[in-house]
């Protein structure tokens, strides 16, 4: 399998009135076709910033970011991305707005293909019956539901996560979890998700990996060895019990405070 | 129940008024030249219809031209404003101080600057007093647009202006129509002031000033309650194509 994402030695810093403040120093992560790749961090440290750049939404001042073998330099088609915010388009029913990204990539596709695709997605992640209402006529786990949507009716090659789950309850929050696992045995994308929830990126990660503080590196990556059809029950093995510690314990570090001991 | 309600209400309102108008004059024994009471309009409109006719379609038409000026004129420096922060810096200032100037004073000057072209200058005055509510409301409301919701497009590659065209403009419209309805009493206000203070005008301002010179005081009165009709329907104008271009922005909000 070849790596879909690859990142080498990125470093990135924004100008501020304050001078350069660096935020991303010698970044390195790749992530093979097909595959889940968590990546936690503390606050700040410069997570969103690298899923811009994966986008290409920006360049960065150094190193490199390849997608499918290609130098990234500008945003792509294949490209899907969500946030934290849904931002569903309040003059839209729910099903325009799952077919926006259509329209930009396929504008040659037909009406009803699109219909027909952006039903499929609805009915998947448990929004049928939701298509022509309003986005504020929806809960926020509804809305965070149809905006997977959007970020994956094109089919892009990558999905781009930047902690899409961090406003709901703990409860939904679950429900997305297992939307997004059985999102993924169907769709083919490979994923990169942000998230500040340690027992969400061992649940969905196929890879977890702990950036350091700001500016921020890759410190740690963990190999989450777990089945691709976990139940949230895995949580609450032995197994994900060692991980969560493992990962506890790094985040500690990235956030430049000693490990307890015990 | 509700649609009775929505015309019934207003309308009462309005009979409540005109009762209490006709009231007061009597009860002052006021004549005409001090204030008409509303039994004495109607006499006015009869006899004068055609030139209440010809007047209104020349007030509102002028209105609407300026007032359409006004919309592309402030569509385009909002979005100058909106996506440019040096244009923004730029342009503030000067819109905030020409926005200063009492309109008033240019009368005079567009007329030495336009010689002898009444419509144009009316419809210029109208343009002038009504882009500047379009302008910043535009220009706001495309600064203020949340980077997520550029970014859900710019993240496929779509070029500046579709991001515009299905993003950041119909995410506007709620904004820009708020600014229409102040900008069209702004317009028809500046119709009106280039109609009663210049010479040989046209339009219902004319034909106050008529009233005016010829002391006919049930005129001048009645010419001002066409006036207050006219801007009500410009306005409910207005009202109409919020509801069909952003009455989405509506249902949010309940
Ligand atoms: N456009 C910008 N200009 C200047 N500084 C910025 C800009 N965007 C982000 N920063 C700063 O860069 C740092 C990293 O930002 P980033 O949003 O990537 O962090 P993050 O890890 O996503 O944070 P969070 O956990 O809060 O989501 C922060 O200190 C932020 O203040
Ligand atoms: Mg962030």
């Amino acid at each position: 399998m070849s790596n879909l994402i690859a990142i080498k030695g990125v470093r990135h810093a924004y100008s501020t009135d304050a001078g350069p403040l660096p935020v991303l120093d010698g970044l390195d992560l790749t992530v093979p076709e097909g595959e889940f790749c968590a990546v936690v961090g503390p606050s700040g440290c410069g997570k969103s910033t690298l899923t811009r750049l994966v986008a290409g939404l920006m360049k960065p001042d150094a190193g490199e970011v390849w997608l499918e073998g290609k130098r990234v330099t500008t945003p792509r088609k294949t490209v899907g991305m969500a946030f934290q915010n849904p931002v569903l388009l309040e003059w839209r029913s729910i099903l325009d707005n799952v077919i926006l990204p259509l329209e930009i990539v396929d504008p040659s596709m037909s009406r009803a293909k699109r219909v027909a695709r952006a039903e499929e997605l609805l009915a998947m992640v448990g929004l049928e019956g939701f298509e022509d209402k309003r986005p504020s006529e929806l809960s926020g786990g509804m809305r965070q539901r149809a905006s997977l949507c959007r970020a994956i009716v094109h089919r892009p090659s990558v999905l781009i996560m930047d902690e899409p789950f961090g406003a709901l309850d703990n409860f939904t929050r679950e429900d997305l979890w297992q939307t997004m696992r059985d999102l993924r045995a169907v769709e083919n994308f490979t994923c990169v998700l942000i998230t500040h929830d340690l027992r969400e990126s061992v649940f969905l990660g196929d890879q977890v990996v702990v950036l350091s503080g700001r500016p921020a590196r890759t410190q740690y990556i963990l190999d989450v060895d777990l089945p691709h059809d976990r139940t949230i029950d895995v949580l609450y093995t032995q197994k994900a019990a060692d991980m969560l510690h493992d990962l506890r314990n790094q985040i500690k570090i990235a956030q430049g405070r000693d490990v307890e001991v015990h | 129940m509700e649609t009775f309600n929505k015309i019934a209400v207003p309308v009462s309102a309005l009979i409540l008024f005109v009762v209490l108008w006709e009231l007061i004059v009597w009860a002052n024994g006021w004549p005409d030249y001090v204030m008409a009471a509303p039994s004495d309009l109607p006499a006015a409109y009869i006899r004068f219809w055609e030139l209440f006719l010809v007047g209104g379609w020349q007030t509102l038409w002028r209105t609407v031209a300026g007032l359409g000026l006004a919309v592309v004129f402030g569509l385009l420096l909002g979005m100058i404003m909106g996506f440019s922060r040096i244009a923004r810096d730029a342009l503030y200032p000067l819109l905030v101080g020409f926005n200063a100037i009492p309109k008033a004073t240019l009368v005079p000057v567009l007329a030495l600057l336009f010689i002898g072209q009444h419509n144009f200058n009316t419809v210029l005055m109208a343009f002038l007093i009504s882009f500047f509510p379009i302008a910043v409301s535009v220009g706001i409301g495309l600064s203020t647009l949340e980077p997520e919701y550029r970014d859900i497009l710019r993240s496929l590659g779509a070029s500046r202006f579709t991001i515009f065209r299905k993003i950041a403009l119909p995410k506007t419209l709620p904004e820009f129509f708020g600014a229409l309805k102040v900008s069209v009493t702004l317009a028809f206000i500046g119709t009106n002031l280039v109609e009663i203070v210049s010479p040989h005008g046209k339009g219902l301002g004319a034909l106050f000033l008529s009233g005016q010179t010829n002391s006919n005081y049930p005129l001048m009165f009645a010419v001002l309650i066409a006036l207050a009709v006219l801007g009500i329907v410009l306005y409910y104008g207005v009202v109409f194509l919020e509801k069909i271009f952003a009455g989405w922005a509506e249902r949010q909000s309940t």
